[in-house]
């Protein structure tokens, strides 16, 4: 969570005040818990696909600082080779699928994983995230059908940070308990406080279980927070500074700490060095970012096609 | 002259249009209350209130539908989308729905509604948010495609659309010029579609271009100036109907045709215009017609390779130049 936390502040640095980075940037400063109960909850074998709001999730799953920064620079070592920015990490490696810029579409690309886990005959099991506002697309209500007739193997987990750019969820549905969405087709559901990363974790592992008993799917609504604005250019007049503090009094990393120290799982020395290797990981992607390569020209038309010889139009 | 910023010539025309017709509403997200995701209908919310200004959740076929239901029911409607590439959701409303009504019901029932966004790249956004749509548009029978270059036509055309044009329209934009200052009249005016603009005058070789791609081809022709080359510059400002007339007759003077457009090349803006000024001005041309189009190829999120992805000055006047056998 430390590492997410830090990583993201120091790219916003890099963004604002160094003008290294470009496009869109969605900050998950807040929502780290949602990342670490999951991956708790889950093995590497298991796939991971989100939206644009990535880094956070995308660092979970193991792509390296280093790889992370350098896509943020779109450099050729980049996680996407400089080809995807803030909002396209991938790595198929680590069974992150990415990195999805059209609302929702994920949703139904989630259950379309879980389709070929089924299918192969595997047990894995695919996290399939989204925001609130993701959830007023179409293509959930097709999903959510689809994923509960097949026992798709897949957990839907709503990341309810309270608004869609500047769009409070009260403002965008009678439904305000997203998690009440599954009822129409039946499917198990749940409301978690995704602030507390042991209550992720349960609520993850639980769905997991019965997935991989073949049971099938679980909306899971982690109710959470961005402390950031929608993206880097947002003014955020939609919402009140106390209530941003408010949320900050609840801050998932704080919370770890005090765990940690109430129960003597580390010695504050212990949680310094982890801060400090934190630290210079996240210091070194910069350097690594910096002193790496664009991409070569030729790479434009590189990875469109597998056919190495498409006839592509030049003129 | 006043001089205001692209954005705001839009919503002085959305807003002139609804002062005059109720049945005019527009529809989006974050229209209303957040003033618009790029401050186009800044203010409106707070003039025309929530019935008229409305607010949708991210629901791009749903609230497209909805639309054209509603123009099909004697409203005028207009819809935001965010960007054009969210509207990749409702194209089954827009191409299956409004392009058709009045075809599939014999004359019937039309669908008076106009669309409008952001459209094409701006700047280092990644593959799915950069996408130019205006010949994917402008290929559908039933609709009409305009895109403008800047706050005077915008204004000028969008009130005709809402005003004056029973057929859906679709009302390309860009993000990158909605900060762009121009002079705009106090007085009403109306720019009737299917008519382009020759926005500079010159005898050597025709330049057509459209939308952003016209600070590329005005750059170009201001470059190629001082080398002494004349160029003649040419707005569509409509995609479809398409003013080829007006291309013939500079090509009859110029005798060379290039095309700068933010398209992929295939089945292309460009690609219609060159088969129609082969076939009606043949007789005329000294040269191939020759276009510059963006990279066949989804964008990536890298600074050069973005760059290298939508048409520049510096490539355009090399393509003028080979059009003109020019040595250098
Ligand atoms: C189909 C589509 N419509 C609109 C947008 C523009 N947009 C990007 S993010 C966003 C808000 C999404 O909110 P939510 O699903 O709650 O996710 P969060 O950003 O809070 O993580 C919008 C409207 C888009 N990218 N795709
Ligand atoms: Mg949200």
């Amino acid at each position: 969570m430390q590492l997410i936390r830090q990583f993201e502040l120091k790219a916003e640095e890099m963004y604002k005040m160094a003008g290294k980075i470009r496009g869109f940037f969605h900050a998950y400063v807040g929502q780290e818990a949602i990342a670490a109960g999951c991956m708790t909850a889950t093995t590497p074998d298991d796939p991971y696909i989100t939206a644009y709001r990535d880094h956070g999730l995308g660092l979970a799953r193991g792509i390296s600082p280093n790889a992370a920064m350098a896509e943020l620079y779109g450099k050729a070592t980049g996680a996407s080779k400089g080809k995807g920015g803030s909002m396209h990490f991938f790595s198929f490696e680590h069974k992150f699928f990415g990195g999805h810029g059209i609302v929702g579409a994920q949703i139904g690309t989630g259950a379309g994983l879980a389709f070929a886990e089924k299918y192969k005959g595997t047990n894995n099991v695919v996290l399939c995230f989204f925001g609130d506002g993701a959830s007023r697309q179409g293509i959930l209500h097709e999903t959510f059908n689809m994923a509960m007739t097949w026992k798709l193997p897949v957990i839907f987990i709503c990341e309810n940070n309270h608004y869609a750019m500047g769009t409070s969820v009260e403002r965008t549905s009678n439904v305000i308990d997203i998690y009440k969405l599954a009822d129409a087709y039946e499917m198990p559901a749940d409301k978690v406080d995704g602030m507390i990363p042991e209550n992720v974790h349960e609520s993850v592992a639980r769905a997991v279980k019965r997935a991989r008993e073949g049971d099938g799917p679980t909306l899971l609504e982690m109710k959470t927070y961005r402390y950031k604005g929608h993206s880097i250019s947002d003014p955020q007049k939609y919402r009140s500074k106390e209530e941003v503090d408010d949320y900050k009094e609840q801050d998932p990393i704080q919370r770890v700490l005090k765990t940690i120290s109430d129960n003597k799982f580390a010695t504050p020395a212990e949680i310094e060095a982890i801060d400090n290797k934190i630290n210079t990981l996240v210091e070194a992607s910069v350097k690594f970012a910096e002193e790496s390569p664009l991409p070569d020209d030729s790479e434009v038309y590189k990875d469109v096609y597998i056919d190495q010889n498409y006839p592509f139009i030049v003129d | 002259m006043r001089s205001i910023p692209f954005r705001e010539a839009l919503r002085e025309a959305m807003s002139e249009e609804m002062r005059r017709d109720e049945r005019v509403f527009l529809m989006g997200e974050e229209v209303a209350e957040y003033n618009g995701a790029y401050k186009v209908s800044q203010g409106m919310l707070a003039e025309f209130g929530a019935k008229r200004v409305i607010d949708t959740p991210i629901a791009e076929l749903g609230f497209a539908a909805i639309a054209v239901g509603a123009a099909q029911n004697g409203l005028r409607p207009l819809v935001e989308f965010m960007t054009w590439n969210f509207a990749v959701l409702p194209l089954d409303q827009i191409l299956n729905t409004a392009s058709k009504m009045l075809a599939m019901s014999g004359g019937q029932i039309g669908c008076p509604i106009v669309f409008r966004g952001p459209n094409g790249s701006a700047g280092q956004l990644g593959a799915q948010h950069s996408t130019a749509f205006d010949s994917l548009y402008a290929n559908i029978p039933g609709l009409k495609v305009v895109s403008p270059s800047n706050g005077y036509d915008a204004k000028g055309l969008l009130k005709q659309c809402i005003r004056y044009e029973e057929d859906p329209i679709v009302f390309f934009e860009s993000e990158v010029m909605y900060g762009d200052k121009c002079e705009v009249p106090e007085e009403e005016y109306y720019i009737p579609l299917g008519k382009a603009d020759v926005k500079r005058a010159g005898r050597d070789v025709t330049i057509v271009s459209y939308n952003k791609m016209m600070k590329v081809a005005l750059g170009a022709a201001a470059e190629l100036e001082k080398e002494g080359v004349s160029a003649e510059v040419i707005d569509l400002r409509t995609i479809r109907p398409l003013d080829w007339e007006t291309i013939l007759e500079s090509v009859k003077k110029t005798n060379r045709l290039v095309i700068v457009e933010e398209q992929w090349p295939f089945a292309s803006v460009s690609s219609e215009i060159t088969y129609r000024i082969q076939k009606e001005g043949f007789d005329y041309l000294d040269a191939p017609i020759r276009r510059i189009c963006s990279a066949d190829a989804p964008m990536h999120y890298a600074a050069n390779l973005t760059a290298l992805a939508i048409p520049d000055v510096e490539r355009t006047v090399k393509l003028v130049k080979e059009v003109m056998y020019s040595k250098k």
